[in-house]
């Protein structure tokens, strides 16, 4: 089985408002607001753990669901984000980035824009 | 040798909003006058200009009324561009030039610009809202065009003061406290983020009418429906973000300034409460307000 690692693209914008994760691409300008499943994504995404860790430790346990099924739509989720600019998604370990933790106001998140 | 050249007067007008002073030279006097019209009330006289602008008037050419601001950063130097005007302005040396016919609107639009650019460094914004003082607070009033805020200003009653109908202009109030230990013989300076506060600008709408140059700390952003009733509803720190974001001036094609912007908009709803302010338009809106 391949892996996926994913970690946060540097250069968006992120924020934590009330619980609610706020992300600007600084490409152009677009806003987005992540849901809860986007969040324990970007939040775990630091690039080193792999997507199917990620969804073991962090959603299954949080949304009850099946391993395998919650990975297929992890895995959809994340190449979304990716193509929004959001996210990396690659089959190795992306390093040298993301060292900052994910709720900084560095890091550089799905739905709406604005502006 | 005399007379092989003349001396060109160097007039000059220290254009002060926000506190902000940008001082602006000219050797045409009669652009001058039409400065010290526009910006009346704003006239300042501090010597030390954040930045200081050489005018070059040029005759006037055709202008395409749809040409985008563009605005544009290289080698630590702005370059502001639009059909009418193009300037260009250093940070570091705080000198710019101008180059634009003798009109007032080219001007207007690179100091918005400038301010942007400035604020945006320091946490603060422009953005389109209406704004005034009541009971010492200032109060804003955000909202595309037509959705109310040319109406609000004009509904304002006489003791509210209103800083525009147009374009708020909003920055961080920074404290800088000194603490004395005598026993080290040292201070210790601290800046403390305490909020934000509103100027009055010269940048109007259909009001036609300048702000007041004063400020007042905020005490609340209100985004403007019209409606059957007048209430008053908090909305929430994403949406308010969205909103926020959507008034913002902003002209740089800057990935940094991006992150800037969003960061204070973000900043600023975790400080001042954001609601819905929906009214119907007569004077009663303003008892809900103060």
């Amino acid at each position: 089985m391949t892996r996926l690692y994913v970690a946060r693209n540097t250069r968006v914008a992120a924020r934590n408002l009330d619980g609610e994760m706020m992300i600007m691409s600084g490409k152009d300008s677009t806003l987005f607001t992540l849901n809860k499943t986007a969040t324990i994504i970007w939040q775990a995404a630091d690039g080193a753990t792999p997507l199917d860790e990620i969804v073991e430790r962090r959603i299954c346990p949080e949304y009850r669901v099946e391993p395998a099924a919650a990975l297929q739509d992890a895995e959809t989720l994340a190449r979304e984000l990716a193509a929004h600019g959001i996210l990396d998604v690659s089959e190795a370990p992306i390093i040298s980035i993301n060292s900052q933790p994910a709720n900084s106001q560095t890091a550089s998140p799905p739905t709406g824009e604005s502006r | 040798m005399p007379g092989l050249t003349s001396p060109v007067d160097c007039l000059h007008l220290t254009i002060e909003i926000g506190g902000m002073p940008i001082r602006v030279n000219t050797t045409d006097a009669d652009f001058l006058g039409m400065l010290q019209n526009r910006y009346a009330g704003f006239v300042g006289s501090s010597e030390h200009a954040t930045v200081e602008f050489d005018v070059d008037l040029v005759t006037p050419g055709f202008v395409d009324p749809d040409a985008d601001v563009r605005v544009t950063q290289r080698a630590g130097k702005w370059a502001l561009e639009r059909g009418d005007f193009r300037a260009e302005w250093e940070p570091a040396r705080s000198t710019g030039t101008i180059r634009q016919s003798a009109n007032p609107y080219s001007i207007d639009a690179v100091l918005r610009i400038v301010h942007t650019l400035v604020l945006a460094q320091e946490g603060g914004f422009l953005m389109h809202a209406a704004s005034a003082i009541r009971n010492g607070k200032a109060f804003l009033f955000a909202g595309v065009s037509g959705a109310g805020k040319t109406t609000i200003s004009r509904l304002a009653p006489s003791d509210a003061t209103l800083l525009t109908d147009e374009i708020s202009y909003i920055r961080k109030e920074v404290r800088k406290d000194v603490r004395k230990d005598l026993q080290f013989a040292r201070q210790d300076a601290r800046t403390q983020h305490t909020g934000y506060v509103a100027h009055g600008t010269p940048f109007t709408g259909e009001l036609a009418k300048l702000g007041e140059n004063v400020s007042a700390p905020i005490s609340a952003l209100y985004l403007l429906a019209q409606g059957p009733e007048n209430r008053i509803d908090p909305v929430a720190p994403g949406p308010a973000v969205r909103e926020l974001l959507a008034n913002v001036l902003f002209f740089a094609e800057d990935q940094e300034l991006v992150r800037q912007a969003f960061h204070a908009a973000c900043e600023f709803v975790s400080r001042v409460p954001v609601s819905r302010l929906t009214f119907i338009p007569d004077a009663r809106v303003w008892e809900m307000i103060g």
